[in-house]
């Protein structure tokens, strides 16, 4: 049978999937295995033994200095951060998304503006970021909004502007307002795409947290990364990336699950 | 009731209709048919209210037409009439929601309770009693067109505007199609206007075809003219099986499909 044509059961399928990530893992032991055998004391790729030991300290114990549990209070500033970043982006995205999607005139008038302010580097605004709100936590929720809601209003204006014209046309014969047509046509099918658009801008987000950590921050999982590379601690960085990426794939989960839960009929088949 | 006098639709340099003169009487059921590109779809938009006629007036009980569309006129077209992100029950529901509620565009309590009633009443009358809970994604071409269909009807329009409604469904189903538009025709009174490329469609459901076409070519400027009523035929109900025999000997006059 062609490959084409070839369907992959579930089971398989999670199988076929864990393949390569085990192939990754093994191709690390085995590298980190002969260099630890060539030199015990080597740093640059420690042995998962050492990343535990090394993590035990930051997950398990409180720091003799702050006493806190860094590993945590990691973790919670930077969800924190990245949850205000990602909340107040999807919120205005919702907004001036719709309205720039279902009003021409809007369009006309700030269309323009919102792609001029999504061409700029948002990495290059920073310092004015650091400038005007300090360097405490505004500005990188700032950086995270900056940097991606321009992408998510182009995304869900885009998408409500290109709705078929008969369906806008036929909810002007049903007697629709300008504000109905945005609250009962336009708002509902741009729910199931600013989900997607969230999703698609979590990446992002995480490079412009971890961007904004690393210059100017004392607690956050960007940060200690960032912090413990002068002392060239593979053994904390490695575990750190890998919850980084454990954080991020729990979110997206979180959202396909919520968007098909919410938004059932935007994912039924035959469409 | 409808009346349309001396419209002329241009887009720029290309005239698509000229000198259009019309007056469609209350209950009547018109079918439109002419070769593509004759402007069968920008008439239906322009008594719709969605295009604007570039001169002549457009009169519904004596009044000049809104410059946009409006619950004074209802409409089906070929796809995309229903709204996906609502049940058969919601999307019938919203007209009366978006007429009673201006804020909120929702209904509660006994007012939506009512407003269900109603809703109900008119989905059994297309068939589609069974499936009030179902998404348009759920449901065959058909069923969707039904929908439609019930969703244009519940506003009571003055008139409902058919833009090829059928022509995207399979014979049997269209068949079905003729007879369910045919009996809502006969109980609530409607005025229909209806483009078709079915010629047999046109004149087993109208009582008066009107075929649209050039009258005048001009092959060195294909867009100079635009086309007019060639053939306005008025049709009775008895006359509907000699009609369609009819319909074979205009296919040969005019080279049309």
């Amino acid at each position: 049978m062609r490959w084409v044509n070839r369907t992959i059961g579930r089971g398989n399928a999670l199988l076929l999937g864990a393949l390569p990530l085990a192939l990754l893992g093994l191709t690390y032991i085995i590298a980190a295995a002969s260099r630890n055998a060539a030199n015990p004391s080597d740093k640059i790729l420690p042995l998962p033994a050492a990343m535990i030991e090394a993590m035990a300290v930051l997950v398990f114990e409180a720091d003799p200095l702050s006493g806190q549990y860094l590993f945590w209070a990691d973790t919670l500033a930077s969800l924190q951060r990245l949850g205000f970043g990602l909340g107040i982006a999807t919120l205005s995205a919702l907004l001036v998304g719709l309205v720039l999607g279902a009003l021409p005139p809007v369009r006309a008038t700030f269309g323009p503006t919102v792609t001029a302010i999504a061409v700029i580097p948002p990495i290059a605004l920073l310092p004015i970021l650091f400038i005007v709100f300090g360097l405490g936590e505004t500005a990188k929720v700032a950086l995270i909004v900056i940097g991606i809601t321009p992408f998510m209003i182009r995304d869900v204006a885009g998408h409500i502007a290109a709705l078929p014209r008969e369906q806008v046309v036929k909810a002007l014969t049903l007697g629709a307002s300008s504000w109905q047509l945005l609250l009962r046509v336009a708002l509902p099918q741009a729910m199931p795409r600013l989900i997607q658009s969230l999703r698609l801008s979590l990446g992002p987000a995480w490079v412009f947290l971890i961007s904004a950590e690393a210059i100017a921050a004392d607690v956050g999982l960007g940060y200690r990364i960032f912090l413990v590379r002068r002392y060239l601690a593979m053994d904390v960085i490695l575990p750190y990336v890998a919850w980084i990426a454990l954080l991020a794939v729990a979110i997206d989960f979180l959202l396909t699950r919520s968007s098909r839960s919410l938004f059932g009929w935007a994912h039924k088949a035959g469409h | 009731m409808l009346s349309l006098n001396n419209v002329w639709v241009e887009y720029g340099e290309k005239v698509v209709l000229e000198r259009i003169a019309l007056d469609i009487d209350e209950g009547a059921f018109v079918s439109i048919i002419g070769p593509s590109g004759a402007g069968k779809s920008s008439l239906l938009r322009v008594i719709l209210g969605q295009d604007q006629p570039s001169r002549g007036t457009i009169m519904l009980d004596g009044k000049p037409l809104p410059a946009e569309c409006g619950p004074d006129r209802g409409v089906v077209f070929q796809r995309y009439s229903v709204f996906p992100h609502l049940t058969v029950l919601g999307n019938t529901l919203l007209g009366l929601e978006l007429a009673q509620a201006p804020f909120t565009a929702r209904l509660f309590g006994s007012a939506r309770r009512a407003a269900i009633a109603q809703a109900e009443e008119m989905l059994a009358a297309v068939g589609l009693s069974d499936s009030l809970n179902l998404y348009p994604t759920e449901m065959s071409g058909g069923m969707q067109q039904r929908l439609a269909i019930a969703q244009a009807l519940i506003k009571r329009p003055r008139i409902l505007l058919l833009d090829e409604p059928f022509g995207a469904l399979d014979p049997g189903i269209r068949t079905d199609m003729h007879t369910l538009i045919t009996r809502l025709w006969r109980e609530f009174g409607l005025t229909i206007v209806m483009v078709t490329h079915d010629i047999k469609e046109a004149f087993g459901l109208g009582t008066r075809v009107l075929t649209l076409d050039k009258r005048r070519h001009d092959p060195h400027a294909p867009n100079r003219y635009g086309a007019g009523v060639i053939y306005d035929i008025a049709l009775t109900r008895r006359m509907a099986a000699e009609a369609e025999i009819e319909a074979g000997i205009t296919i040969d006059k005019n080279g049309n499909n």
